[in-house]
């Protein structure tokens, strides 16, 4: 029994007694919140790493809660996929957090500051306890603490548009959460269980029982509205482009990463692909709608003349790429899309660390006011041309390995028309990203408000995770096997059910 | 037909009741344009899902959970689905007081409650 037996249920207590610290601190001292912050998210990262080794070593980790067995108690799970999810997560969340001190000291009112890094705290902890729970109700409840962090820290800027783009969200995702709740309660209803484990088990036995269809539609629509999945994405936009930098950067990538995880373990953990594909068969009509996405998000992006606004409808286009792989559910393909939900929250997190750096730079995020930015801040556009990269899908960038699996796993399961729509797809994020480049590089130059301010491009603590963002969509692209190592297994359990 | 669907009525009521508080939540939440008004509408959906839980849990002729002089023989209802609910309703506070705060930040700011005219206030600035 060593603390190390200990970690899964750690990684939760620890951060929200440090959350209580963070309040408590504040009241003291407001500069103690942010290292008491940096301090428990690196230790979060750390704990991570530490169970993925074990993960990979040992395989899984099942933690039960107060020593009760499952069909009882409440138990954690950490296996290849949410190991990996978790660490991409917590690595992101460092990142931004360590990027978020001077954007929260330029965007937040300085009485705020206290009880921003108390939300950020919260979100973070919901989303690791999403990530690790073996047990449908408790992921509600940690979709929830969440929500309710996400919401209060979308409405956290000066700007009054927040508090309505906040609200939008907040109704937006109350109604997917009741959906979800009722879905787990059909669920519960056709199995007797909330154990993900024990429903897998018993849920054959009912797969033709309407009650099952219910719950899965019930659930589906409602992680389908949480993690934006095109038609279902209204409230995306508004929430990415008014929030605070430093919080746009986190539920970019770390939310939206863990609501697709969510969806990826309902349908592949607890209904199994022998439920949709053979009971109930819905891949079909998945793939028809992600490639719907990822054509339509890239379109819409094209349009936009926000810089924050044209990355948040990407969003739903690189979404529509996850989705991809989960209607094609073969081994590689799902090898694609789980390498695209570590690529994407690299590329997309770089992406709009760089906007947030243009905002405290330059005081806006109007592309049209931006020309010949790059002369100003060098540094950034290049992160941006590299992370850009990755999103078209350029060699040897990650976002190319992801796409190339995911054609690769289209053509082996013969949807040849559906592959061509992922060139398609890569040749629209040409449109957008270029857009940027050349308003950046070859724009006439503008004469910017910031410019007078001479001197340096922005602080060292928001540039250097935003550069290492975009070293690692390039060296994570040369040496992908280092991430395929963990996800040919994770991809492997969710096909062959848990 | 007419006793058969009045069968299926009566004899599964109170998911019928659900479904209809269900559908008046939503409906509020989707066609008034009071920001308040829209909050209730939501405090409605989550109540209906609420009681489709309590319902579910429900053994005819069941006593509370609770330990009687029968030992663990006695019939009682199933407590998990209320021990769930009790946890359901405190994310519903939260996140009406949560809607409610940001209410009076947006009454504060633009001084209107009703959607189109802060659609229009929204525009305009």
């Amino acid at each position: 029994m060593s603390i190390i037996h200990h970690l899964p249920i750690l990684l939760i207590i620890g951060p929200i007694l440090a959350s209580l610290l963070i309040l408590a601190a504040g009241w003291y001292d407001r500069k103690l919140c942010y290292p008491i912050m940096l301090l428990s998210i690196t230790g979060q990262f750390v704990a991570s790493l530490v169970m993925l080794r074990q993960v990979i070593e040992d395989g899984t980790i099942r933690y039960y809660l107060g020593g009760w067995a499952p069909p009882l108690g409440i138990e954690l799970v950490i296996d290849s996929f949410s190991g990996f999810v978790l660490s991409t997560i917590m690595l992101l969340a460092l990142l931004a957090i360590v990027y978020a001190r001077r954007s929260v000291e330029a965007e937040i009112p300085a009485d705020k500051t206290v009880s921003f890094y108390v939300l950020l705290q919260l979100l973070l902890i919901g989303l690791v306890g999403m990530t690790i729970t073996g047990d449908v109700f408790n992921l509600y409840v940690f979709l929830e603490i969440s929500s309710i962090a996400a919401y209060t820290l979308i409405a956290g800027t000066r700007s009054s548009r927040s508090y309505v783009a906040g609200f939008n969200y907040l109704v937006m995702g109350s109604i997917a959460a009741g959906f979800i709740l009722l879905g787990i309660g059909y669920l519960y209803v056709a199995t007797g269980t909330l154990n993900m484990g024990e429903i897998a088990m018993l849920l054959p036995a009912v797969y033709e029982l309407s009650t099952v269809h219910a719950a899965f539609l019930f659930l589906m629509i409602g992680f389908s509205i949480k993690a934006a999945f095109f038609p279902l994405h209204l409230w995306l936009p508004d929430a990415y482009t008014e929030s605070p930098s430093a919080v746009t950067v986190i539920i970019s990538t770390v939310m939206a990463k863990v609501s697709v995880y969510a969806m990826i373990r309902i349908l592949f953990t607890i209904f199994t692909t022998a439920y949709i594909i053979e009971s109930f068969p819905v891949t079909g009509f998945i793939l028809l709608i992600a490639t719907i996405a990822i054509v339509a998000g890239a379109i819409l992006a094209i349009a936009q003349n926000d810089l924050k606004r044209m990355l948040a409808y990407s969003s739903i286009s690189q979404i529509g790429y996850i989705m991809f792989a989960v209607g094609v559910a073969n081994q590689i393909a799902l090898e694609g899309g789980l390498l695209h939900i570590l690529g994407h929250a690299m590329m997309k997190g770089c992406l709009f660390m760089v906007a947030g750096l243009i905002i405290y730079r330059m005081g806006t995020s109007n592309m049209l006011e931006l020309r010949g930015v790059a002369q100003t801040m060098p540094i950034s556009c290049a992160a941006f041309a590299l992370a850009g990269a990755s999103m078209i899908g350029i060699p040897p960038t990650i976002g190319f390995m992801s796409k190339y699996y995911l054609v690769l796993g289209a053509f082996e399961a013969g949807h040849w028309l559906y592959a061509a729509v992922l060139l398609i797809g890569s040749l629209l994020a040409v449109g957008y990203i270029w857009r940027f480049i050349e308003i950046a590089y070859f724009g006439d130059h503008h004469h910017h408000k910031g410019e007078e301010t001479a001197g340096s491009e922005g602080p060292t603590s928001m540039i250097a995770p935003m550069v290492c963002l975009a070293l690692l969509c390039l060296l994570l692209g040369i040496f992908v096997e280092i991430p395929m190592e963990i996800i040919g297994p994770a991809a492997a359990i969710l096909l062959g059910g848990a | 037909m007419i006793e058969v669907a009045y069968d299926l009525f009566t004899s599964r009521y109170n998911y019928w009741m659900a479904i209809i508080l269900m559908l008046i939540g939503l409906y509020a939440l989707i066609a008034k344009q009071n920001l308040v008004k829209k909050i209730i509408g939501l405090n409605i959906f989550q109540t209906a899902i609420f009681l489709f839980y309590i319902s579910f849990a429900e053994v005819t002729g069941g006593t509370a959970p609770i330990y009687l002089p029968e030992g663990p023989d006695a019939l009682y209802v199933n407590p998990l689905p209320h021990v769930l609910i009790l946890t359901a309703i405190v994310v519903g506070v939260s996140i009406t007081a949560v809607a409610l705060s940001l209410i009076v930040r947006i009454y504060e700011e633009y001084g209107v409650i009703d959607e189109d005219e802060l659609m229009k206030a929204v525009r305009e600035r």
